[in-house]
């Protein structure tokens, strides 16, 4: 409930901050060689002759009804955009952040039960590599060595490759749809043209789960209930993946919570590169195109994005820590 | 616990991935009959004259709706065509004849053409597709009115196939301008069942359904992914395109779609920066088409509201001072036409655009520099369209350095697409700028309407002659075979060349890679995809 004042505070701004966007969209769409007439009646049409407040007023009201308008740029009502776009791109950088958690996490525990080591240093190098590499360069090399040299992945063009037809939806990720279906070759096409994209992603997202979980780890594996275990004779392993890494996933929750959001924001490039038609491209298009709608939809999913992540961040607080778990 | 997840994941993954190779081949069939091609720009409408629609979603009009005429397509021998602006060909119309004194085009219509649904295409349809042009406002109405059609009284049904089009007065534009795009023959009655009271003319319905009798129909778009054309088997209006199913992939990504034409998974690519469309020529593995666009040049524009470029002599020291030869290397990759260098200052032959009678000499533009007061130089900003920013950020950085050896300093000042239009063309506002212009109607004339009559949009320099005023509305209603019109278009140029408001640097080209087998890519003046003539062996 404490979301709703938040939520409303997104509205104004988004609006008022799209309105202050240098541009004027009627002049844009209504193409190069307008004359003022024809802008004139664009801008009408576009109920831009109004007032700020009465285009406003206009806008909450329609807003009520989950009309969120028409994007001028694709020709498509905001909110079939955004429920297209939005689960291409929930379901990439899902995929992508379960890739870096995959391969960040064991290398965070490597990196801390050996700490100063050889192991560490590579672990350090190989994850700041990743992180200072572009992700646009990231993209297209693997595009370039995966697709164009070896041949092992299909074509960049997106969700599906070019003979396949989009599943009915249910969730508006692919691969889930297509199962449900019960066309599993599409569901394999979907996960196929997945992979590249989040392996891009994830590159990116290795830096800051890797060295969340070593910094943890290391401060987990220097506190007292540690060295009890340790002094206990308790097995090793069970140390470090039960005692250890329990309390390290606090810290690492958070971390994921804003390498997620970041990444399903940022990913433009890996989008562009991936021909994948997700919110982000959506978004900088109709920015580059004062295209008011779209942009004030764009931030309105996305406000909402981040509380539901912040809610379901806190829930998963109170079932990793073992304070709150032993009790019950 | 956690490790038994991740196994079970990677096992799915590695299960999934085996799968895909194993149905890959199924689909390999259906690939024979289609013809894949991939393009960095998103179509927004399937109707051309709805509020907003962009211009890659032009080629919604040109394949899937038949306009009455059209223009010759002739080959360029290297697996390329192009338009013919001298040709016009029979499209909807099979015949056509000037009445009432000249003042009025007679078009007959093909007793056999259909739509779609099977219904003949009658003159009520075209009088109701003519009348929702030039009545819905913005870009239709402007392009109706190049051709001196702006009411619906000029449209006139005079019997089931004949139409006929009255002009104010004998205009040569009338006849090209129904080539366009533009003048669709929309099925009306399809339309009129999906009208409604507040949307008479069925915009909401024909954005997203198109009704026409065009070579292609569609099967599927999905808006920011692809559009999907099946060939209409009935089509009289032209030879039946051999291709049956066309795949036009949105791959917003230039390199990714270089990479998908060389792989062979796509036919073509379209819109290929020069510098990929060069090397994959010198590759020599796909064919290349990259053929110059008509009646359009980029250049530089010199405002004349700005004091120092109110002289003659400093405007032509700009001219003189252009670095073209390495401009044309960095940001042409050198594919295009050289728009300097021309031999004499006044015109020898009509063709255009032509070379303007410069080249690069820091000693004359010091010299005229001096002459016209300037000898110690000035400041100005260069205005750039960051929209086109592949090719006016190298040229500014390189004429940045260029000027400055004549004393003008520079500051390079990108504007973003949304305001350019607002700053540059309305407000005329931009001392110095990089600009383009393309006519789509092919006549000097025409670009001379545009870009040097006073006040017209693209005079974006402010330039106002009162000999290139009355010239140009002299001749732009002139035929061509009319004797007068070569003197005065030359003359038009003489005076171009020696004014230099604007200064041409090279003529543009459209870049283009297909796959081995694969031909037919026309170069329309629209710059819009056509893919009614594209074979494949």
């Amino acid at each position: 409930m404490l979301a709703v004042p938040s939520l409303i505070g997104v509205i104004v701004v988004a609006f008022v901050l799209t309105r202050s966007l240098p541009g004027d969209p009627a002049v844009y769409f209504a193409g190069i060689t307008a004359d003022e007439e024809s802008i004139a009646q664009i801008r009408e049409q576009l109920g831009l002759d109004k007032s700020i407040f009465h285009q406003f007023i206009v806008y909450c009201k329609n807003l009520t009804q989950g009309n969120l308008g028409v994007s001028l740029n694709t020709g498509q009502s905001v909110a079939s955009e955004l429920s297209a776009r939005f689960p291409a791109s929930l379901e990439l950088t899902l995929t992508g952040l379960a890739l870096a958690l995959m391969a960040a996490i064991p290398l965070g525990i490597l990196a801390a039960v050996n700490p100063n080591t050889w192991i560490d240093h590579l672990c350090r190098i190989f994850v700041t590599a990743g992180a200072s590499t572009p992700i646009f360069f990231s993209g297209l090399l693997l595009v370039f060595v995966f697709y164009y040299l070896l041949g092992w992945a299909p074509s960049p063009i997106g969700r599906l490759d070019f003979f396949y037809l989009s599943p009915p939806k249910v969730t508006g990720f692919y691969t889930i749809d297509a199962m449900i279906n019960g066309d599993f070759e599409t569901a394999a096409a979907a996960a196929k043209q997945l992979i590249l994209p989040a392996i891009t992603l994830a590159i990116f997202a290795l830096a800051p789960i890797a060295r969340m979980t070593r910094s943890a780890m290391l401060t987990a594996m220097g506190s007292e209930y540690v060295k009890a275990a340790t002094a206990n004779g308790i097995d090793r392993r069970k140390i470090i993946f039960v005692y250890a890494l329990r309390n390290a996933m606090l810290p690492l929750l958070t971390i994921m919570g804003l390498v997620f959001s970041y990444l399903l924001g940022a990913n433009v490039l890996v989008e562009k590169v991936f021909s994948w038609p997700g919110i982000g491209s959506f978004a900088v298009d109709a920015l580059v195109a004062s295209d008011f709608a779209a942009v004030q939809g764009f931030i309105l999913v996305m406000a909402v994005m981040f509380v539901v992540l912040n809610l379901v961040i806190d829930i998963l607080y109170t079932l990793v820590d073992p304070r709150v778990s032993i009790d019950g | 616990m956690k490790h038994h997840i991740f196994r079970t994941a990677w096992a799915g993954i590695l299960a999934l991935s085996v799968c895909a190779t194993l149905s890959s081949n199924v689909i390999a069939a259906s690939r024979e009959d289609t013809l894949v091609i991939v393009s960095g720009a998103s179509v927004n409408s399937m109707d051309i004259m709805r509020v907003g629609t962009n211009r890659p979603s032009y080629q919604v009009a040109v394949n899937m709706y038949d306009r009455l005429v059209s223009f010759g397509i002739r080959s360029e021998g290297n697996g390329g065509y192009r338009y013919d602006s001298t040709v016009i060909n029979p499209e909807l119309a099979t015949s056509w004849e000037l009445v009432d004194d000249g003042t009025a085009y007679l078009f007959n219509l093909r007793e056999d053409a259909t739509f779609w649904d099977g219904s003949r295409v009658t003159a009520a349809d075209v009088k109701w597709s003519f009348d929702r042009a030039v009545t819905l406002g913005g870009f239709p109405g402007v392009q109706m009115s190049a051709g001196g059609m702006n009411s619906v009284d000029q449209f006139e049904v005079v019997d089931e196939l004949t139409f006929k089009v009255k002009m104010t007065s004998s205009n040569k534009l009338t006849l090209p301008d129904l080539a366009v795009p533009v003048p669709i023959v929309i099925n009306s009655k399809v339309a009129l069942a999906n009208a409604t009271a507040e949307d008479p003319w069925a915009t909401e319905y024909l954005h997203k359904t198109p009704a026409g009798g065009g070579a292609y129909m569609l099967e599927r778009w999905e808006p920011g992914e692809q559009l999907v054309y099946t060939r209409f088997d009935n089509w009289k209006n032209g030879p039946l395109p051999a291709i049956k199913r066309v795949i036009v992939r949105e791959v917003p990504n230039s390199s990714t779609r270089r990479a998908l034409v060389e792989k062979g998974d796509a036919d073509v690519a379209l819109g290929l920066p020069n510098k990929d469309s060069k090397e994959l020529s010198e590759a020599d593995k796909l064919t290349v088409v990259s053929t110059t666009i008509d009646n359009s040049m980029h250049a530089v524009g010199l405002n004349m509201n700005f004091e120092p470029f109110k002289n003659v002599k400093v405007r032509q020291a700009v001219a003189f001072a252009m670095p073209y030869q390495k401009i044309f290397d960095t940001a042409a990759y050198g594919l295009g036409a050289k728009m300097w260098g021309g031999a004499s200052t006044s015109p020898t032959t009509t063709v255009w655009p032509q070379p303007f009678p410069y080249d690069t000499n820091i000693q004359k533009a010091k010299s005229l520099m001096a002459e016209a007061g300037y000898a110690d130089g000035f400041e100005v900003p260069l205005s750039i369209d960051l929209s086109f920013a592949e090719w006016t950020e190298p040229t500014a950085i390189l004429m940045q350095e260029s000027l400055g050896k004549i004393g003008i300093k520079t500051t390079i000042n990108k504007i973003p697409g949304a305001s350019w239009r607002t700053k540059a063309l309305v407000e005329k506002g931009l001392e110095l700028h990089l600009k383009n212009f393309g006519g789509w109607l092919n006549y000097v004339d025409y670009y001379f309407y545009w870009v040097y009559q006073k006040g017209h949009l693209f005079n974006s320099m402010n330039y106002m002659n009162p000999e290139v005023e009355q010239l140009v509305d002299v001749t732009l209603p002139m035929a061509v075979e009319d004797p007068r019109y070569e003197k005065n278009i030359k003359r038009l140029m003489e005076i171009g060349f020696n004014d230099v408001p604007l200064i041409p640097i090279w003529q543009p080209t459209l870049e283009v890679a297909m796959a081995p087998g694969v031909e037919g890519f026309v170069n329309w003046f629209h710059r819009q995809l056509d893919i009614r003539s594209f074979t494949k062996k």
